[in-house]
């Protein structure tokens, strides 16, 4: 398994930097000029100069790899810098954002405790409604019950967030007053009020987003607990006389579980590229926001960063579901 | 051993229909039989006859709905099986009645080790400790047959060929000193040789633990070698029952003889042709009123497409549901 995952790991390294490259290559060959946001009043030799200050009179292949380069050697040095308070990655040049001239890591380690919260809390709590409902609804598969869960997950399936999200606002927020239609980044959390605060600005986001989680895992769930409830080893169990309790729940539900944990794994990467449409509509400036603006501004170095980050992590995910699947499947070894 | 009793299971006019969609599936129909302790019954007949589901039915592992057992009775040990509670029942499977799946390579679950699903059952029922119940399922894979039980404990199911699957199957069916073995096909699914070895194992077995075996197949050849009694079923009824000799020797019902004419010898002259049984069993949407097999039947009588045969005593433990006499080739007198 070590060797494996060694192996997988160092196959990962020209995997990210062919994958560097074609983000790299195609934000190049995009239109768009990242000095178009610049008044006009500003006299083109002074643009000029802007451009030269960000290095865009280079050629392609060497701002590559000077992107590279910092990516994979000053952000590192700098991080540890922050960490332990050494003086290694001194007077090296940062990932620098255009926008807003800033470097662009600061700028996502600020946004990311944002989208984690919303994003990656509606994944888990996806998540952990999923796995039961997904169980009961195959178990008494076409009760009443089942039918519900169907219904409620094709809704969650079919509606976008975009719809239900300001569905939300418009009920909870300007009807009933409940909770407010705009994330407040800068709330602090130090006291009982500021706690209710933010658990208040975090249910309509959340909820919205978990319904969608939800409705994709409980349908897998439904069709892999189905799949096993069928088997001959399910019966074998009955034959020995285990509670029905035991054999769904550690019989059926352990193999089940197989598929679910893969595809609960590949979906994580999705948390941190932030659900871009759910933060838009209420305005939680996470990483998916991030990006967006990064785009519409012609922020390159920060929309490469941010794409390339959202390329290790899926990369990475994909390994781990794979060795997860060892670890849950004794059949599978990687010898 | 059930005392008292001389039946340790005694079943009665049991019936058991399916609801389907396109209707009711008479698949089991007032079916009677014994079984004596320590008695090996073979129960005989094609796919779809009902072998299964008769014996399924009396130990709740049908799933219910579609299926429905609809009368009858089953005592065990005293008690009528189909009126108890399920949890009472559940009870009874795998403690008291044992079972063996046809398929031995899907029958184990693959994510757990063959010492965890061996020690279930004993765990369960007899209420041991992790530490006991190791030690026990060590010595029921030795009483198979499997070598180096201990450190086997530990493999998963894959990690078995097949023959040695079914060797678990068997030791998990024994986990706790059942009275009743229901084995359904257990060597179909083996190679022959493999087939033979346990065959050979489930007679050792019989003979050092002594519990009543019922052996669900549909090869003759398996029930002529190891069986007391035999009983031939087809579409959800039993068409014929006897000592194995008797019936091997001297068969009654059409049906049987035909199935007799079906399997190869290997001794004795070799036939030209193997005989094949024209036509296929019926499925019935509702209880037969004519016997069920007189449309694939030679020697089919205008009585039988009128009336169901009963079960008619032919003395010695044989009796037949049939109305042809094959000794005067006429009605029987009844």
């Amino acid at each position: 398994m070590l060797n494996y995952t060694i192996r997988r790991l160092l196959l990962a390294i020209p995997t990210l930097l062919f994958i560097a490259l074609v983000i790299f290559l195609l934000l190049e060959l995009a239109p768009g000029d990242p000095m178009a946001n610049v008044p006009l009043t500003v006299p083109p030799e002074v643009k000029e100069k802007m451009r030269i200050a960000l290095g865009l009179d280079q050629p392609t292949h060497i701002r590559f790899l000077k992107w590279l380069q910092q990516f994979f050697w000053v952000e590192p040095l700098h991080m540890i810098d922050a960490l332990f308070g050494t003086q290694w990655g001194e007077g090296m040049q940062r990932i620098i954002s255009w926008q807003s001239r800033s470097p662009v890591m600061d700028i996502i380690w600020q946004r990311m405790p944002q989208t984690l919260w919303v994003v990656g809390l509606s994944y888990v709590l996806g998540a952990l409604i999923a796995v039961p409902v997904g169980v009961i609804s195959a178990y008494r598969q076409y009760s009443f019950i089942d039918q519900l869960g169907t219904f409620i997950s094709m809704i969650g399936f079919s509606v976008p967030t975009f719809f239900t999200g300001v569905l939300m606002i418009v009920i909870f927020s300007v009807w009933l007053g409940w909770f407010p239609s705009i994330y407040d980044t800068t709330l602090v959390v130090h006291d009982w009020e500021t706690f209710v605060k933010q658990l208040k600005q975090m249910i309509m986001p959340v909820s919205v987003l978990a319904l969608y989680n939800a409705a994709q895992i409980s349908r897998f769930m439904r069709a892999s607990m189905l799949d096993n409830l069928n088997q001959d080893y399910v019966r074998t169990a009955r034959a020995k006389g285990l509670k029905e309790k035991t054999v769904v729940l550690v019989h059926v539900l352990r193999n089940s579980m197989i598929p679910v944990v893969t595809v609960i794994a590949l979906g994580v990467p999705q948390v941190f590229g932030g659900a871009i449409i759910t933060e838009q509509v209420f305005k939680v400036n996470g990483l998916g926001q991030l990006l967006i603006t990064a785009i519409q501004a012609n922020d390159l170095p920060m929309v490469q960063t941010l794409t390339f980050i959202f390329a290790i992590l899926i990369v990475l995910f994909n390994l781990i579901a794979d060795i997860l699947y060892g670890v849950l499947d004794p059949r599978i070894r990687y010898d | 051993m059930p005392d008292g009793g001389l039946f340790v299971l005694d079943v009665k006019d049991l019936k058991t229909v399916f609801l389907t969609r396109a209707g009711e599936v008479h698949a089991v129909n007032r079916v009677s039989f014994q079984v004596r302790p320590g008695e090996l019954l073979g129960v005989v007949g094609e796919s779809g006859s009902g072998k299964s589901v008769t014996m399924m039915s009396l130990i709740g592992l049908l799933p219910m709905p579609p299926a429905e057992v609809r009368g009858g009775r089953a005592l065990f040990d005293g008690r009528d099986l189909l009126a108890m509670e399920p949890e009472e029942l559940r009870q009874i499977r795998g403690a008291r009645v044992g079972f063996i799946f046809q398929d031995p390579m899907t029958s184990l679950n693959p994510v757990f080790t063959v010492g965890f699903q061996l020690m279930e059952p004993l765990r369960t029922h007899m209420g041991m400790d992790k530490r006991a119940a190791r030690r026990r399922a060590a010595e029921l894979l030795e009483l198979v047959g499997i070598s180096d039980a201990d450190r086997r404990l530990d493999d998963y199911p894959h990690q078995f060929s097949g023959g040695m699957r079914q060797r678990v199957m068997i030791a998990m069916a024994l986990a706790c000193d059942p009275e009743v073995l229901i084995a359904d096909e257990p060597t179909t699914a083996l190679d022959v040789t493999i087939q033979a070895q346990i065959l050979e194992l489930v007679k050792e077995l019989r003979q050092k633990l002594g519990m009543a075996i019922i052996w669900i197949t549909h090869d003759l050849g398996v029930i002529a070698g190891i069986a007391d009694r035999v009983m031939v079923m087809y579409a959800g009824q039993v068409v014929e029952e006897a000592p194995v000799k008797g019936l091997f020797t001297n068969p009654q019902h059409p049906y049987t003889r035909a199935l007799l004419q079906t399997v190869p010898s290997v001794r004795g002259k070799r036939a030209e042709h193997l005989r094949v049984i024209p036509g296929q069993p019926p499925v019935l949407g509702a209880e037969p009123r004519a016997c069920p097999f007189a449309p694939r039947c030679d020697h089919a009588l205008a009585r039988c497409r009128r009336e169901n045969p009963p079960r008619i005593p032919l003395g010695d433990g044989h009796d037949v549901a049939c109305f042809w006499d094959p000794a005067t080739g006429g009605e029987r007198d009844v």
